[in-house]
């Protein structure tokens, strides 16, 4: 039974480049994910911190 | 500015550790499949990421059903970040599975029910953001994206059991496979144990991810609110 496994695996191509896309995607899509957030995250507080003046601003 | 709660900060650290636990088990605790090589570990976060994308559909119809109850905009916060989420997670399960179908089936796509229902799935809470960006009214806007969710979410468990119910070549985990499914495996315990871990690695993932967009959300809310205020 071994024999035959071993055989099997001698005619199967090297599939490790898929394994390396697959994680490159796993990884890069989660890691782009999270930067999105931060980046949105900081803007938002750019923008609070704007408003807050202006508000500030036109209180009598 | 608003700080991050302590229990978030908790749970980022214990969700790091978590996930580079998870990805040293893939890599090295993992046994290397027999048939189908290294590219067999890709199956690990693939499933994973599919059930944080169906977690966090289930998350957003649960969340519409509660807006359509309370008409607590919070509600509406939530439902929209799990679909943002969820589209992200999904992505990468279909993906993935393209990656890995090329040295399994010879090729990166094929219309078999379980990819084509996943696809539509993604395209459903793709247009779920497209079409709340067409509505001006903010509560006009929550009750349709309620109502969406809700109606939206038939396409998960069509998803999950259109591998069950309909002849496909889509390898089951937990069940039986169809006569001409390809690609499948039977996991040892480390396999296993590796698959567990990676799906509570990834529900962790999902707690984490969403408490941020939801925080975002009521941020993006705020400035809202106070550019009305400043306008008026």
């Amino acid at each position: 039974m071994s024999s035959v496994i071993f055989l099997f695996q001698e005619v199967l191509p090297n599939t490790t480049p898929y394994m390396i896309a697959g994680y490159a995607v796993i990884f890069g899509v989660m890691l782009i994910y999270l930067i999105s957030l931060s980046v949105r995250w900081r803007s938002l507080e750019k923008d609070l911190e704007v408003l807050e003046e202006v508000q500030e601003s036109q209180a009598p | 500015m608003e700080s991050k709660p302590q229990l978030l900060k908790l749970l980022d650290g214990i969700t790091l550790v978590l996930f580079v636990v998870a990805t040293a088990m893939v890599f090295f605790y993992a046994p290397t499949e027999a048939v189908m090589g290294q590219v067999q570990r890709v199956f690990y976060f693939h499933v994973a990421a599919g059930w944080v994308g169906m977690l966090s559909f289930l998350t957003a119809a649960l969340a519409g059903i509660a807006y359509l109850r309370s008409g607590r905009r919070s509600w509406d916060i939530v439902g929209l970040s799990a679909v943002e989420v969820g589209i992200a997670f999904i992505f990468i399960n279909i993906v993935t599975g393209s990656i890995w179908a090329r040295p399994i089936w010879n090729t990166w796509w094929t219309w078999d029910p379980r990819l084509t229902t996943a696809t539509i799935m993604e395209l459903i809470y793709a247009a779920y953001l497209l079409l709340r960006q067409g509505i001006d009214d903010p509560d006009r806007r929550a009750r349709f994206g309620a109502v969406y969710a809700i109606v939206g979410f038939v396409s998960v468990p069509l998803t999950f059991f259109s591998a069950r119910l309909f002849r496909t070549i889509h390898p089951v985990v937990i069940g039986t496979n169809q006569p001409g499914a390809e690609g499948q495996f039977d996991m040892t315990p480390k396999m296993v144990q590796t698959f567990v871990f990676s799906l509570i690695t990834f529900t962790f993932i999902f707690a984490d991810i969403l408490w941020r967009r939801v925080r975002l959300g009521r941020l993006a809310e705020r400035v809202e609110q106070l550019k009305l205020e400043v306008v008026q």
